[in-house]
């Protein structure tokens, strides 16, 4: 497994933490009352697990596993997977705390152009490598 | 495959075929009364999708894939594997099973239900992780 999917997938396990954690508390507040509070993360739970845990453990994984050049570099041109992941970090948090901390609606904004930006970024590093057997 | 990898892939399709199930219950309520219980249910459609499905197959086919931690321990600590299995699967049906009570009896047992719930999820979340923490790595090669 390359270094950068590492990141991505040790990334991913740090978000499912933090999703599974704020849903807990979010679940056990409804049958407990622990803090009214509490509800203002839910984007937070949601934002964590589904591009936070999901979609970056797959990026991680689909970087390892798709099919290698012959010749090195065996991954091709790599810049847009190291982008993204950077990208896709910033857009998360900038998604999570501008609803969380009532922020301005341009927080949320810039935190889904970042994710954007990310998906492209790997999506261009990634399709040379989406072929079949004979390349 | 493992015998692990099996259970988790086996229980995510029943748990997928059981969302959509759902979701059929929950589309008719827009054209018939539905009872209660049932709307009460939307919650946890997302949950089972989520949590029973997509997190649970993921858990099952990492299990099985991922670089092995040693020979004599290739899948690290896999007692702790069966107890996520456990823990996720008795985590999610408690939560289904109490959600609607909840709702319908604010002041009944059915809150704790759903503390316990929440409880098993999370520690079946930690157990995975760190159980699959180290085989985050290059392939094994027998040092």
């Amino acid at each position: 497994m390359p270094r950068l999917s590492q990141w991505y997938i040790k990334l991913s396990f740090c978000y499912l933490l933090l999703g599974f954690t704020f849903g807990a508390l979010l679940l056990a507040h409804k049958g407990e009352p622990l803090h009214p509070a509490l509800w203002n993360w839910l984007p937070a739970h949601i934002e964590w697990l589904l591009i936070g845990w999901v979609a970056q453990l797959t990026l991680g994984v689909a970087f390892w596993i798709m099919p290698r050049y012959w010749k090195e570099p065996r991954r091709g041109n790599t810049t847009g997977a190291y982008v993204a992941i950077v990208l896709l970090n910033a857009g998360i948090w900038l998604a999570t705390l501008g609803p969380v901390l009532w922020l301005s609606p341009f927080v949320l904004i810039a935190g889904r152009v970042f994710e954007v930006v990310a998906a492209l970024a790997f999506a261009h590093a990634i399709f040379p490598r989406v072929v079949g057997r004979e390349g | 495959m493992p015998p692990l990898t099996r259970w988790h892939i086996k229980s995510a399709f029943i748990y997928l075929a059981a969302a959509m199930l759902l979701g059929i219950g929950l589309a008719m309520g827009a054209v018939v009364q539905i009872p209660n219980w049932l709307s009460y249910l939307s919650p946890s459609f997302f949950h089972l999708i989520m949590v029973g499905w997509v997190t649970q197959m993921i858990i099952g086919v990492i299990f099985w894939m991922f670089p092995i931690v040693t020979r004599a321990k290739p899948r690290g600590n896999e007692k702790f594997g069966w107890a996520t299995y456990i823990f996720l699967n008795v985590g999610l049906i408690m939560r289904v099973l109490c959600e609607p009570l909840n709702a319908m009896n604010p002041q009944g047992i059915w809150g704790w239900g759903l503390v316990v719930s929440a409880l098993l999820q999370w520690v079946a979340a930690v157990l995975f992780v760190y159980n699959s923490w180290p085989r985050v790595k290059e392939r094994y090669r027998g040092e």
